[in-house]
């Protein structure tokens, strides 16, 4: 070992293709005083990595990058570049026959990339993101609208509903000449016109207890934009036994709700134990809602979800947002795990999902067979 | 004790259609007594059989008063307490 006396710790992120060589760790640490000998400490200890961030002349071949504080070493001393203690290192790969982003990617984001909390590093986590938004209505519309713009990589949109003209209120992803037309393919049209860099995966089927375990788990991480208590409670469920994080809102007149659950640290059923009794609490069809609240909330989910796929900020986790528009007052109230929760308490006794539309003690708003996400 | 209650859109046509009512008590269950004297029918909206609903919260500032004393828990003068029912919408 050396001294250590010029040893610098140094986060490195490691992209999804080469984690499973990393240990399957996204952050790694090691320590060196340049970018070159910090990659020596990573190649010697994860050998498949090696293999991948240098060629046979012991070089970092052409197709990746390496950047230092979001900042590509190329245009500093290369792998001379002096490192400090603290600073993040990410090893990005090159898309398929590309540099890790094209040029019109980094015009098309250049907002985002100039930002030193995103930067190209944070560009590609985003690109790399895979997001399923539960409703293509008054949230998942704004929500699902600026992730297609942040270009996050895989948005999958679940509805089963067509659009009806009363929608078209609040529903930014629908236009008039999309009444009658089913909602998940006039959102995937519309998130495409906007970028058609983003891969759109509609699942026209309303979400039940047979299929939230296969739709689920294959993206990162959950957006509720349900507008019925059963879905809500199911979506909650499956994200909590596949592990995924669920960016909850959800709104009613004039009021917002809005949250984090991170499986261990709460979950909607922490929130609320249980639904009200059918009728007791109306929807937005019987007492409506103000069109732009779901704007803003919907946006503020697309925040948390961003935050969350940069690992930046202070996210709503353990908190409730709370947004009043006719006071025009945002509040923040404490949300805590509650150890007797049935489904993430210390004695849980839901361990499978269940028969939602008994727990709810209504039937489904899009039928026998189905429930109503929009 | 004067305490200030916050209600959500929804259970403000209970109470004249009052975003905040003013309210006396010692505690949670105290100021739900006094604000049912004052509005009939908000009480039923929040609690049955001395329980509080389970798709309701009322939070003592920014506290769930489940995790202090549920409807016993104390209040002192100028204390803000929200009650906040689940809503569906999306």
């Amino acid at each position: 070992m050396p001294d250590g006396s010029n040893q610098m710790a140094v986060t490195v992120y490691i992209p999804t293709p080469f984690r499973r060589l990393a240990g399957n760790q996204t952050y790694l640490k090691a320590e060196g005083r340049t970018v070159g000998e910090v990659l020596d400490a990573l190649g010697s200890e994860y050998p498949g990595l090696k293999d991948m961030i240098y060629d046979e002349a012991d070089e970092i071949p052409g197709h990746i990058n390496i950047y230092i504080n979001n900042q590509e070493v190329h245009s500093l001393q290369g792998k001379e570049t002096p490192v400090n203690d603290g600073d993040e290192m990410a090893v990005i790969p090159a898309i398929a026959g590309g540099a890790a982003l094209t040029p019109e990617q980094v015009d098309r984001y250049s907002r985002h990339i100039i930002m030193p909390q995103i930067g190209p590093v944070g560009q590609r986590k985003l690109m790399e993101a895979k997001v399923l938004i539960v409703g293509a209505g008054g949230l998942g519309g704004p929500a699902a609208l600026y992730l297609a713009l942040a270009g996050v990589g895989t948005i999958g949109i679940a509805d089963f509903d067509v659009v009806d003209l009363s929608n078209l209120q609040r529903q930014v992803l629908h236009q008039t000449g999309d009444v009658g037309r089913k909602k998940t393919e006039s959102a995937k049209e519309t998130l495409l016109s906007y970028n058609p860099d983003v891969n759109v995966v509609i699942h026209n089927t309303p979400l039940t207890s047979d299929n939230a375990m296969e739709i689920i788990p294959q993206y990162d991480i959950v957006v509720n934009g349900a507008d019925n208590f059963t879905t809500r409670y199911l979506v909650n469920d499956a994200s909590y036994f596949a592990g995924k994080t669920l960016v909850d809102g959800s709104i009613l007149l004039f009021d917002g709700q809005a949250t984090v659950f991170v499986p261990g640290h709460g979950c909607y059923r922490c929130l609320f134990p249980a639904p009200p009794p059918p009728g007791l609490v109306p929807n937005c069809a019987e007492a409506g809602v103000l069109g732009a609240l779901t704007g803003v909330m919907g946006s503020i989910q697309a925040i948390e979800v961003v935050k969350q796929i940069l690992e930046i900020g202070d996210s709503l986790v353990s908190r409730l947002l709370l947004f009043d528009a006719l006071s025009m007052e945002f509040r923040v109230v404490k949300l805590r795990q509650d150890p007797k929760c049935p489904l993430c308490g210390d004695d849980a006794t839901i361990t499978e999902l269940i028969d939602y539309e008994g727990f709810c003690g209504a039937p489904f708003p899009g039928g026998h067979d189905g429930i109503q996400v929009s | 004790m004067a305490i200030e209650v916050k209600l959500t859109a929804n259970l403000q046509k209970l109470a004249g259609g009052a975003r905040s009512v003013q309210s006396e008590g010692a505690t949670v269950a105290e100021v739900l007594e006094d604000l049912e004297r004052r509005h009939p029918g908000l009480r039923d909206m929040v609690v049955a059989d001395g329980q509080i609903h389970r798709f309701v919260n009322i939070y003592l500032n920014d506290e769930d008063v489940r995790f202090l004393g549920q409807l016993n828990t104390p209040l002192k003068e100028g204390d803000v307490l929200s009650v906040l029912p689940a809503l569906a919408g999306g």
